[in-house]
């Protein structure tokens, strides 16, 4: 029996193992990554599946190892994963700084449970949103897909990989403890049908000056050079020029910092995933992304039955936030709700976007937020 | 006849980053005279350049990445061991390095660097003992003896310092050395011994800091702390020493213990593999 890197089929699989199962298929060869609840069925699946493929399982002492040796790792060129939990993301933070300012492409796990600190940590919560966006010192854009299906934890697991080479960046994939201990159906696409975007590479090969951070093209995206290719490139966190080099110059680090974000912002429309149900029409729009979105479909589906025209969007992706769609739908919708399992995270982007108060339906974490109160709140809102 | 001759040429030229001189150090700044030991080693070690790495985290040392014209990393504080493990285990071709300072390595760095040790991954670290913070302006750290001053010990260091070989033999690197500034030959020949030596290597080499460490205990310069290297460093017959002599303590007249401590072949680190 020859062993699969991609387990073609239709399984019964659960969240993390499905979100491991996508690495594998995106052709992840390297995982490095510290126990946490929830998130730890995704490494201890990979310890037993990496060898099989070739690839690398390695255990860290603590979650700033293993985010810096999924950053060395790409650094050499492999595609490269950890997993984790808030406590876990709170130590990899740091890092995924080093990967923004490397552009060293990486796919960070975070399945969420109830925090703030050790909080609760068999039960799921939505609350690391906005530590995804701003976690790490200084100005960045950073990317984060919220599954909120084990048939997502595969899909978008690819993508992340996908996206994180595309554009030379750190991708987080934001899930909650229900999607990631969930168990359902997930089909998984023969080999050849499993997309992959390549990272841009240099043109030529190493001969006189190379300038690792020059940008050739409108995407803002440098070719990226592995270690050991004879470039003899130096990569610092330092604040560099196009040859790496630091620099410690007021424009510079403004050209660079600029340069980082844009390359998020100016490609968001490749990056942004939505999903809308029952949106054409809708005059009262639930916003909602991860397990709540769940809920928030039940509750819109009853609305309707009942003659309210309520319509769901869905996060796929958070970050960068979907603020085009979101203006747009403002022109058409009353009223806006936001459901999520923390205290007002995303409701505060989704006011700032819509320019008007948001009602929201919020739960610090531990349970699901069941479809009634969201339900309700578009009761309310029709009246 | 001009009283400065420039040359066109260095020995090195060929592993350095010379359009990155002058460096930032210090008038009378050891990190220098390492980093030359360092790049002596690769050019001697037959090992194509292209395939040494090398990775810093941060501080005077960490500025050796930036200098040295190889593949260079310049990572994050503490951070170097663990990139570098990520490096050398997605592509065991590279000969990976590890050049940083004594508060990256051991202090903010320091659970990383006793588990690669223990897991005795193949990463060649070069360890800089400068017993304070350099860059920050002369802080006291893990390696700063007891009642010697620094800016945040200004009353004298409360604290005892790490002992290095004793921390590495423990933690289970295959290579510990020691050796003080003065000792290039055996920098060098070690740096290239550990080219050669699988699992994970470790030496110290104390540094002068006359501006960080030396001016706030009665170290007029760099050059009396070399005169007191060359006093007092008493080379050890490999690994014959108890423990507690090789604390250092440059303000007491008494030995620095210096030479090979540990020279073993535990297994080094690899990877599961099953076969397909």
């Amino acid at each position: 029996m020859t062993i699969k890197s991609v387990l073609t089929g239709k399984h019964f699989m659960h969240g993390d193992h499905a979100c491991a199962e996508g690495a594998l298929a995106a052709g992840c060869r390297f995982f490095g990554g510290y126990p946490i609840t929830p998130s730890t069925e995704i490494g201890e699946h990979l310890a037993r599946r990496m060898p099989e493929v070739g690839g690398v399982f390695i255990q860290m002492e603590d979650e700033l190892g293993s985010m810096s040796a999924i950053l060395g790792a790409s650094a050499a060129g492999a595609r490269s994963m950890t997993a984790t939990s808030g406590p876990g993301l709170s130590l990899m933070l740091e890092n995924i700084g080093l990967g923004v300012m490397l552009e060293l492409p990486s796919v960070i796990v975070d399945v969420q449970r109830g925090s703030p600190s050790t909080g609760l940590p068999t039960m799921p919560g939505q609350s690391d949103v906005m530590q995804a966006r701003w976690g790490s010192h200084g100005d960045y854009e950073i990317v984060a897909y919220s599954p909120w299906s084990p048939q997502e934890m595969f899909d978008l697991t690819v993508l992340s990989f996908n996206i994180a080479d595309r554009y030379r960046t750190p991708v987080l994939l934001l899930a909650d403890e229900v999607v990631g201990h969930m168990v359902e159906r997930v089909v998984i696409p023969p080999a050849d049908q499993i997309e992959r975007w390549e990272r841009k590479r240099p043109q030529n090969p190493p001969n006189g000056r190379f300038d690792p951070f020059k940008v050739i093209g409108e995407d803002l995206v440098p070719p990226m050079v592995h270690a050991g290719e004879g470039y003899r490139i130096h990569y610092t966190g330092l604040t560099h020029d196009e040859h790496g080099y630091p620099d410690m110059s007021a424009d510079t680090h403004h050209n660079l910092v600029v340069r980082l974000v844009e390359k998020v912002r100016r490609n968001a429309s490749q990056i942004i995933r939505t999903e809308e149900h029952s949106l054409e029409d809708a005059r009262i729009v639930v916003v909602s992304f991860g397990c709540t979105a769940r809920s928030a479909r039940r509750a819109v589906r009853l609305a309707r039955q009942q003659g309210i025209p309520a319509g769901l969007l869905r996060l796929v992706s958070i970050w960068p936030f979907p603020e085009g769609l979101l203006g747009e739908l403002a022109n058409q919708v009353d009223e806006f709700i936001v459901a999520e399992m923390n205290l007002g995270q995303i409701r505060l982007e989704v006011e700032r976007v819509v320019r008007r108060p948001v009602k929201g339906i919020h739960h610090a974490g531990g349970a699901m937020i069941p479809p009634e109160p969201i339900l309700h709140a578009i009761q309310e809102a029709a009246q | 006849m001009s009283p400065v001759s420039v040359v066109d040429q260095h020995p090195l030229d060929k592993v350095l980053r010379s359009d990155r001189m002058p460096h930032i150090w210090c008038p009378g700044c050891g990190i220098g005279v390492a980093m030359r030991c360092f790049g002596q080693a690769i050019l001697e070690s037959g090992i194509p350049i292209e395939k040494h790495i090398v990775v810093s985290g941060i501080g005077c040392s960490g500025r050796v990445a930036g200098y040295m014209n190889i593949d260079s990393y310049h990572t994050t504080h503490g951070r170097a061991i663990p990139f570098a493990l990520g490096l050398k285990l997605a592509n065991p071709s590279l000969m990976v390095s590890v050049f940083s300072g004594d508060g990256d390595l051991v202090a903010i760095g320091g659970n990383h660097l006793i588990h690669a040790a223990r897991r005795n991954v193949d990463l060649k670290v070069i360890c800089i003992n400068n017993f304070n913070y350099g860059m920050t302006g002369g802080q006291a750290g893990p390696t700063t003896p007891r009642g010697a001053l620094a800016t945040t010990t200004p009353y004298g260091n409360p604290e005892l310092p790490f002992n290095l070989p004793y921390l590495l033999a423990a933690s289970g690197a295959n290579f510990v050395s020691r050796w003080s500034n003065l000792h290039v030959r055996q920098i060098k020949e070690d740096i290239l011994y550990t080219f050669t030596k699988p699992g994970f290597t470790f030496i110290e080499i104390l540094c002068p800091c006359p501006v960080g460490f030396g001016k706030s205990n009665n170290i007029e310069d760099g050059l009396e702390e070399m005169e007191l290297y060359r006093q007092r460093c008493v080379l050890v017959r490999d690994g014959d020493i108890r423990a507690e002599e090789l604390d250092i303590d440059l303000r007491e007249d008494r030995p620095i213990y210096v030479g090979k401590f540990v020279d073993r072949d535990r297994a080094p680190y690899k990877p599961v593999e099953i076969g397909q």
